[in-house]
């Protein structure tokens, strides 16, 4: 035995769970959704895929390199951004534009901010609009070799009768992996049952997204039309996968169902109200920005301040 | 109301299986003993022998140095060698009186006992005091101090923390399975102080057979209660006890008598009774040698003032290089330089790792991910404190309730970036506990 013991503070265990274990988990939660995505419009989508996340993990590892920085690549977050702005593209999108997407958010939104946990504002959404803005027509351009026209969120706008199956199962044109509910969801409940999130975001979200579309929708409370607002879109997608991203979402626990509500509410508003038939995307990085003003008016009680005489 | 747990904490492997099963074993001290004057929370107590002296088990060495100290007494025979500074498991350097043990153990005579019915309150008061008793579950505030609230008519519950919610710790568990009678003697003591006041044993629910002990031995005493609390650290943290069997809350600042609880714990109360039911003074304390670098781990009854490196002899000593040694649990014990040391009335456990976590991985930047405030008992947040800790922002700390911080632990355990939470929390706290003073 060595004269001198190691010593450090206080505890002197650690859990298991690590930055790049969720992370990966993330990913493979992820999976469903990507998988369906190629399944639902054949190879170029994987192609684009494959594009975007060598484009966000190349940008972040060449990034490190040139500043003489550390390289994190290995904490997967890279390749979670890169496959959700992926999934944020639409399927006939140009590999180009995937590149384009990938150095954005991680350039751009993430690494000039600070790099992993600085960012004020989700990579991959912040990309998204970007391209939004930039390439508006090849990025509202739903049309490829499996589905042509309207995607059903534009014909539900424009008062046209969906097939909400065919919409819960992911069979209809839209970006690659927002399309199917059911793929969404299972990847969901993978998160929730790794506890990487729990419901308190997606649940105060989506429920005050419907109590909003009931009151304001000019439908009342009609359910066909409420199950294709819900599963249309990028709803689900952001709802679980977006929405919680834990940078960029309120810490405090109270914080979490104000964040939700206002999602829902600014998702209604520009669903119904907005010229575009979309809003999941703008109403979370709108979201993002309030953040921090949502953490200062919701900071807990500490134990035993709140009088809890029983 | 009771609600048997609290929100917040964690659950983490509890190594208990180690030691559990492994009866408490007496053992004598081979080598000199030490005594540090300051083994308790306030002022350090005043040597009452000189070098050369010769003294008996259970003479008093050291009066208290004030009404919030304790007196220290010699837990064997022999001489005193030395009166001076020598390290404590806190890495500091203590004054302490240092004895040779002559293997005689020959003992006081101590004085006459009076029954309980017969005893005041301020005569058992001064009995727990004389006998140099001390909180022994890690804080070492001293028994009697804590006994005296201001308004004693006002208590309504003395809990016994029978948690034992560290892992590892297992020596709480022995008492309560091998001498579970001591422990109600000692409740019976305390609750003669206090007119209004009921009795609670909570006991994590990991240990069943110590909650159907209690339930039998109890079954005649309308007066003591046993509360089965759900299994979780830190249910045996003060606050978090005090909520989960009596649903009040305190914060740092309130002290349990403001809500009408006083808590102590397993080995605390048995030192109460046998010091107003037997006349005998703080002499031994259960340690748990443990850990997966221990050949043979183990319960020992051992006589304070013993050194570390033969209760891990009598524990067969190492069987594998040990990575780091703690004195207490792994969430909140203290990593020792090195085995010399002796121990003192709040050592628990000496933990031998054959890893140390803390320092496999490199921390990371933090991603927000909130485990630390879902896991914090104290319901802050504890990567922005530790973010206004490295900052030297006092401000800020304060507005969000760093000193409600108890250093747990929990948030350095859950955080996955393994960013050292707690410690910088801590270093801040004592920081500003510093500046509170001046």
């Amino acid at each position: 035995m060595s004269d001198m013991m190691k010593v450090s503070s206080n505890p002197h265990i650690r859990s298991k769970a690590t930055t790049a274990g969720i992370m990966g988990a993330v990913v493979l939660a992820l999976m469903p959704a990507t998988l369906f995505g190629v399944y639902n419009f054949g190879l170029h989508a994987l192609i684009v895929i494959l594009v975007t996340v060598a484009s966000t993990v190349l940008t972040e590892y060449i990034y490190e390199l040139l500043m003489k920085k550390p390289v994190t690549v290995w904490d997967l977050s890279a390749v979670v951004t890169g496959l959700l702005l992926a999934l944020n593209l639409p399927p006939n999108a140009p590999l180009w534009l995937g590149a384009v997407g990938g150095v954005f958010a991680i350039l751009v939104v993430k690494m000039l901010f600070g790099g992993l946990g600085q960012n004020f504002m989700n990579p991959a959404l912040g990309a998204r609009c970007f391209l939004m803005i930039s390439f508006a027509s090849i990025m509202t351009n739903f049309d490829c070799d499996a589905y042509t026209g309207a995607t059903p969120l534009a014909a539900l706008k424009a008062g046209e009768s969906v097939n909400v199956m065919n919409m819960i199962l992911g069979r209809t044109g839209g970006t690659i992996g927002e399309t199917s509910m059911i793929a969404i969801v299972l990847g969901a409940c993978i998160l929730i049952m790794l506890d990487i999130i729990d419901l308190r975001i997606p649940g105060s979200y989506i429920v005050s997204f419907v109590i909003f579309v009931i009151l304001f929708g000019g439908r009342g409370f009609d359910s066909a039309y409420i199950s294709a607002q819900l599963a249309g879109g990028g709803l689900m997608l952001g709802a679980f996968f977006m929405a919680t991203d834990y940078v960029t979402r309120p810490i405090t626990k109270r914080g979490q169902y104000l964040f939700g509500i206002f999602l829902g509410i600014m998702t209604g508003i520009f669903r119904l109200f907005g010229p575009g038939a979309e809003g999941v995307s703008y109403a979370i990085i709108l979201g993002n920005l309030l953040v921090p003003l949502i953490e200062k008016v919701t900071v807990p009680k500490a134990f035993g301040k709140g009088g809890e005489r029983a | 109301m009771a609600k048997l747990t609290f929100v917040g904490g964690i659950h983490p492997y509890d190594g208990k299986d180690l030691s559990k099963d492994k009866p408490i074993k007496a053992i004598l001290p081979k080598g000199s003993l030490v005594y540090p004057m300051s083994q308790h929370i306030g002022a350090p107590a005043a040597p009452i022998v000189k070098k050369g002296d010769r003294v008996l088990t259970g003479q008093k060495i050291a009066e208290a140095g004030g009404f919030v100290s304790a007196p220290i007494y010699a837990t064997v025979s022999g001489t005193v060698s030395a009166i001076e500074p020598r390290r404590t498991v806190t890495g500091d350097m203590v004054m302490s009186i240092v004895l040779e043990n002559d293997g005689l153990y020959e003992e006081v005579e101590y004085g006459p006992v009076k029954p309980l019915e017969e005893l005041s309150k301020e005569e058992i008061t001064g009995l727990i005091r004389e006998a140099g008793v001390v909180g022994m579950g890690g804080a070492g505030f001293p028994t009697h101090v804590k006994l005296s609230p201001k308004e004693p008519e006002k208590i309504e519950y003395v809990i016994a923390n029978c948690a034992e919610c560290e892992p590892y710790l297992t020596s709480d568990y022995r008492r309560m399975v091998e001498e579970p009678e001591k422990i109600i003697n000692g409740m019976k003591v305390i609750l003669r102080l206090f007119d209004h006041a009921k009795g609670i044993l909570a006991v994590e629910d990991n240990k069943p057979d110590c909650v159907e002990t209690f339930r039998k031995l109890t079954a005649s005493e309308p007066d003591i209660t046993v509360k089965a609390l759900r299994t979780k650290y830190p249910q045996g943290a003060e606050r978090q006890l005090i909520y989960a069997t009596t649903g009040r809350a305190i914060n740092s600042s309130m002290l349990p008598a403001d809500v009408g609880c006083i808590v102590d714990n397993v080995d605390t109360i048995v030192a109460v009774g046998q010091a107003v039911l037997e006349g005998k003074p703080l002499m031994h304390r259960i340690v748990t040698v443990t850990g997966n670098a221990i050949a043979d781990p183990r319960n020992f009854i051992v006589r304070i003032g013993t050194n570390y490196h033969e209760l891990v002899e009598e524990a067969g000593g190492f069987q594998t290089e040990p990575a780091k040694i703690v004195s207490g649990g792994p969430m909140m014990g203290f990593a020792l330089f090195g085995l010399d040391v002796p121990v003192t009335k709040t050592s628990s456990a000496l933990l031998c790792m054959t890893e140390d976590e803390a320092s496999k991985y490199e921390p990371g930047p933090c991603i927000n991910c909130g485990r630390c405030v879902e896991a914090c008992p104290g319901r802050v947040l504890p990567s922005k404190l530790a973010d206004f800790a490295e900052h030297g922002d006092d401000e800020q700390f304060l507005a969000y309730n760093g000193m409600e911080c108890c250093e747990c632990g929990c948030c350095s355990y859950v955080c996955p970036a393994k960013r050292p939470l707690t410690q910088e929390i801590k270093s801040m706290r004592k920081i500003q506990l510093a500046k509170r003073k001046k």
